[in-house]
């Protein structure tokens, strides 16, 4: 891993662990809610998890709680980092 | 609670098992002597998942859960409801109850794996809603929007009948007007294939052949059924189709061991003798019995004695057949898909038959139809009745008396 992550690096772990998760890849924006993805909190909380694999950041319930949009996502993991 | 003791009836079946998806697969191929047994296990080989779930749906899963799914869908488009829109009775009178013996054993070993691997930083927040015991009637509650009450039941092998049994008793005390019942079960894992082989349950040589001299344990399988239940004045009053009744249910514990049965099946008559009892049927209007014959040495033994102990002389009058001699031990589902295989086999009038069985053992001198399935040869005109036994390990026995409609 490089020591600096840019945000189209982490956009792109974040859309793959959608599509794992089951998300239609054609709904998958920047934009895109997580409610029209389908992705509920156990879904975040996976995603919490490959993030900190990935990054070694921690993100608990309270922190994704008000990530509403694949950019709320993004935007929260990188200013993390 | 106000005591309705109303008939319940069966109005529609499901079923996923090592000899295909489908519960008329299973009656037809079984009566036709095909055997879903492949190097000593019977796994459900043709079932995919995502046949009958979204790839979202499939990993929010644990394959016990999945058989159920797939059951569950079959048993309510059988019974003529619409799985994915309105209900025929109001919601919070359709309960869910769902039998296993193991619950999501892959669940668990995949997060001991990577517990031990990867730390527990990385054991998945799926790890819970997957394994426990009660994922698979959830997942059906959910799926169908069934707001009654809803849980699994666990009793080893006799999950399925006790689930079954549980549902008859709740529609009967008037809890509800509908419930989808059944067992399911996925343990096919090295985990479970060492742990039931240390116990010397498991066969050696692979072949299921219940009550034969040569038996040498179970052949462990895989699969679900399901079963809608409803209140029969209830279903009359919606024009349901009904396929059969089940008439009774009688449970008992052999209080004996953890594992073996009472070898004078005692305990197991206890139940069977209650099943009659709470059908209001006497022994000799008992047409057929779908023995649990694991292909185990006691139990073979122990339910012989148990069904002549219960039934007297007309025991040997009648054929007592193991769905197991044709798909092995589905443990804590077998309850449930041999209550559907007993009513389809009711319905048609015809004892499936005991495959794999040339030598009964000493002693096992019931007519267990070895080989070719034979017509039922029930009393006149009248619907035929049977039993379905099921024992599971810490003694629970359960038995439910079946009639074709």
């Amino acid at each position: 891993m490089s020591t600096v992550t840019s945000e189209e690096q982490i956009e792109k772990l974040v859309i793959e662990s959608l599509e794992t998760f089951g998300a239609d890849p054609d709904l998958i924006t920047r934009d895109a809610t997580f409610e029209a993805l389908d992705i509920d909190s156990l879904d975040l909380a996976e995603l919490s998890q490959i993030v900190h694999e990935s990054y070694g950041v921690e993100l608990k319930g309270s922190d994704v709680a008000d990530v509403k949009t694949v950019d709320d996502a993004v935007k929260l993991i990188a200013s993390r980092l | 609670m106000h005591v309705v003791s109303e008939q319940v009836v069966v109005t529609g079946v499901g079923a996923v098992t090592p000899l295909g998806v489908g519960a008329r697969t299973l009656h037809e191929r079984w009566s036709a002597g095909a055997v879903g047994i492949r190097d000593g296990e019977a796994p459900c080989a043709d079932f995919e998942p995502t046949d009958f779930l979204t790839a979202k749906a499939a990993r929010r899963a644990d394959r016990f859960t999945q058989l159920a799914i797939a059951a569950c869908a079959e048993a309510l488009a059988d019974a003529g409801w619409d799985a994915d829109g309105e209900l025929p009775y109001a919601p919070e009178r359709v309960g869910c109850v769902l039998g296993t013996g193991i619950g999501g054993i892959a669940t668990l070993v995949d997060g001991q794996d990577t517990l031990r691997e990867r730390g527990a930083e990385c054991v998945s927040p799926l790890s819970v809603p997957l394994m426990m015991s009660n994922a698979g009637a959830g997942a059906l509650s959910m799926r169908h929007g069934l707001r009654g009450p809803s849980f699994a039941v666990s009793s080893a092998c006799a999950s399925g009948a006790h689930a079954l049994g549980c549902a008859l008793r709740m529609l009967q005390c008037g809890e509800a007007d509908a419930v989808v019942a059944g067992g399911s079960e996925a343990g096919l894992t090295p985990l479970a294939r060492a742990a039931f082989g240390a116990l010397d349950a498991l066969s050696p040589s692979g072949v299921s052949r219940p009550f034969d001299a040569r038996r040498d344990g179970f052949v462990m399988g895989e699969g679900a059924a399901v079963m809608v239940l409803e209140r029969a004045d209830a279903a009359r009053e919606r024009h349901a189709r009904v396929l059969g009744a089940i008439r009774g249910y009688g449970a008992s514990s052999d209080a004996h061991h953890l594992t073996a049965p009472r070898d004078d099946g005692a305990g197991q008559a206890a139940a069977i003798g209650a099943a009659l009892a709470d059908a209001g049927v006497a022994a000799e209007e008992v047409d057929y019995v779908n023995a649990h014959g694991t292909s185990t040495p006691l139990n073979d033994r122990a339910e012989t004695r148990a069904i002549k102990l219960a039934l007297g002389e007309h025991a040997g009058r009648i054929p007592v057949t193991s769905t197991k001699s044709a798909i092995g031990h589905l443990l804590g589902a077998a309850g449930a898909v041999e209550a559907v295989a007993t009513l389809l086999a009711l319905r048609d009038r015809i004892a499936p038959p005991t495959l794999g069985l040339s030598e009964p053992d000493d002693g096992l001198d019931l007519d267990y139809v070895p080989g070719a399935a034979r017509p039922l040869s029930a009393g006149g005109e009248r619907p035929a009745l049977g039993l379905s036994n099921s024992f599971g390990f810490g003694g629970h026995n359960a038995v439910l008396c079946v009639e074709a409609a």
